[in-house]
């Protein structure tokens, strides 16, 4: 489903990471690790699309789900309301199903704005599930969910990863999961190349 | 794409949306206008299509930033960019939605306000037909100028400096329009030259924009 080769991939003119290969199939999980700044999340930008890599091949779903650091809520907007919109853009599954993995039908009709933070993330990653798209690929998803809700996020991956979706994921704590590999990016760090200027590559 | 269209329209009617911004600033312009003139009705006669012309382009101007700055600011830029919709789709329904809750409003309420000018009822109805014709350039023009500034902090001086420039065409066109329907003359052309700046910048500014989202992303 991804498949990642010799890819070197830079954030504001620094390479960070080069020589990255891995490959991931369905109902495969695959975890990141590495250091605060090593490229984790640029590595994500660059699967998703967001951004282009330096030099290397990607080969991914031509739609991908992808959840970063900010979850991408209006606070205007219901819980209801934001997954609905997120499903019609993706052409995705009724939210009643994403409603019920991260538990969320007693805020189906709160403003977004009036949410704590982990119940924020958790309608973030609820939209995940709307989104209908078999890859997943996720920056610290479980920032700011406490122990319960981390094993309902749990759940939900193992659901997705067994209806044959796959995920890759950056996160600091164990996941425990039976299928989840754990590939650490220490050892493809660049050593100081610069690469070239921003203008450059928007020139290219 | 029509859900992120009823969706922008949605959040710019509900609390914090900036909806009444532009008719509000509008307002406050053209009523204030004869107070600094003072009451000579035929003076404000002729300067009332530029007033007007001229309010409606800046009230315009006063919500371009939101267009794309809000959504990049809460992460849901990026979360479109990766979602099955073209940034050029995105583009074009956030322009639309700007010109539903500004430029629409602006141009019905101009022939109102203009009786505060001295604007006569024919004048009045050309007044609002060029704003019709006029005003979706500003909206494409000015989603198009919050693209490319989009990611620079308090970008707002930066966008104004680029957006103007590429708004006096359709201010010249537009305001001539009105000027002429008050000496009696043609004013077809005036018009057709106006609807040409919007229907060319309907037809190029989504690929120019889409690919500056796309950088300005990364």
């Amino acid at each position: 489903m991804l498949q990642v080769s010799n890819l070197s991939v830079a954030r504001g003119g620094m390479t960070l990471l080069c020589g990255v290969d891995f490959s991931l199939s369905a109902g495969q999980v695959l975890v990141l690790r590495g250091a605060n700044g090593l490229g984790k999340t640029t590595l994500l930008r660059c699967i998703s699309g967001l951004q282009d890599s330096v030099e290397g091949q990607i080969t991914a779903p031509e739609t991908v789900a992808y959840s970063g650091h900010a979850d991408g809520l209006k606070g205007q907007m219901t819980v209801l309301e934001n997954l609905v919109f997120w499903a019609s853009i993706y052409h995705g599954p009724s939210p009643n199903v994403a409603l019920d993995a991260y538990n969320l039908h007693r805020l189906a009709d709160r403003p977004a704005a009036n949410l704590s933070a982990g119940q924020k993330r958790r309608l973030g990653l609820a939209r995940l599930q709307v989104s209908g798209c078999a890859l997943w690929v996720m920056d610290e998803p479980t920032v700011s969910l406490d122990v319960h809700n981390v094993a309902l996020f749990r759940a939900a991956l193992n659901q997705h990863v067994q209806s044959g979706g796959a995920a890759v994921i950056t996160t600091h704590i164990d996941l425990e999961h039976a299928s989840a590999r754990v590939l650490d990016l220490t050892r493809f760090k660049a050593r100081g190349v610069a690469s070239s200027s921003a203008f450059e590559e928007a020139l290219e | 794409m029509i859900q992120l269209f009823l969706r922008d329209v949605g959040l710019s009617v509900r609390s914090g949306g900036g909806f009444g911004l532009a008719l509000i600033f509008f307002l406050i312009v053209v009523t204030l206008i004869p107070f600094a003139l003072g009451p000579d009705q035929s003076a404000l006669a002729v300067i009332a299509p530029g007033v007007l012309w001229l309010g409606a382009l800046l009230a315009c101007l006063l919500s371009l930033d939101r267009i794309f700055g809000l959504d990049f600011e809460d992460g849901t830029l990026d979360l479109l960019a990766t979602s099955p919709l073209p940034l050029e789709a995105v583009y074009v329904a956030k322009a639309s939605a700007h010109w539903l809750t500004t430029g629409l409003p602006l141009s019905l309420a101009a022939p109102v306000l203009g009786v505060l000018l001295n604007l006569d009822y024919e004048t009045g109805k050309i007044l609002c037909l060029s704003l019709l014709l006029g005003t979706p350039a500003l909206s494409l023009i000015g989603a198009f100028g919050a693209s490319l500034t989009l990611g620079v902090k308090r970008g707002g001086l930066l966008l104004s400096l680029l957006v103007l420039p590429l708004y006096v065409p359709s201010l010249i066109f537009g305001s001539q329009a009105v000027r002429l329907v008050g000496q009696g003359l043609e004013f077809d052309v005036a018009l057709i030259l106006l609807s040409a700046i919007s229907l060319g910048a309907a037809a190029i500014l989504p690929f120019a924009s889409g690919a500056a989202l796309r950088i300005n992303l990364r």
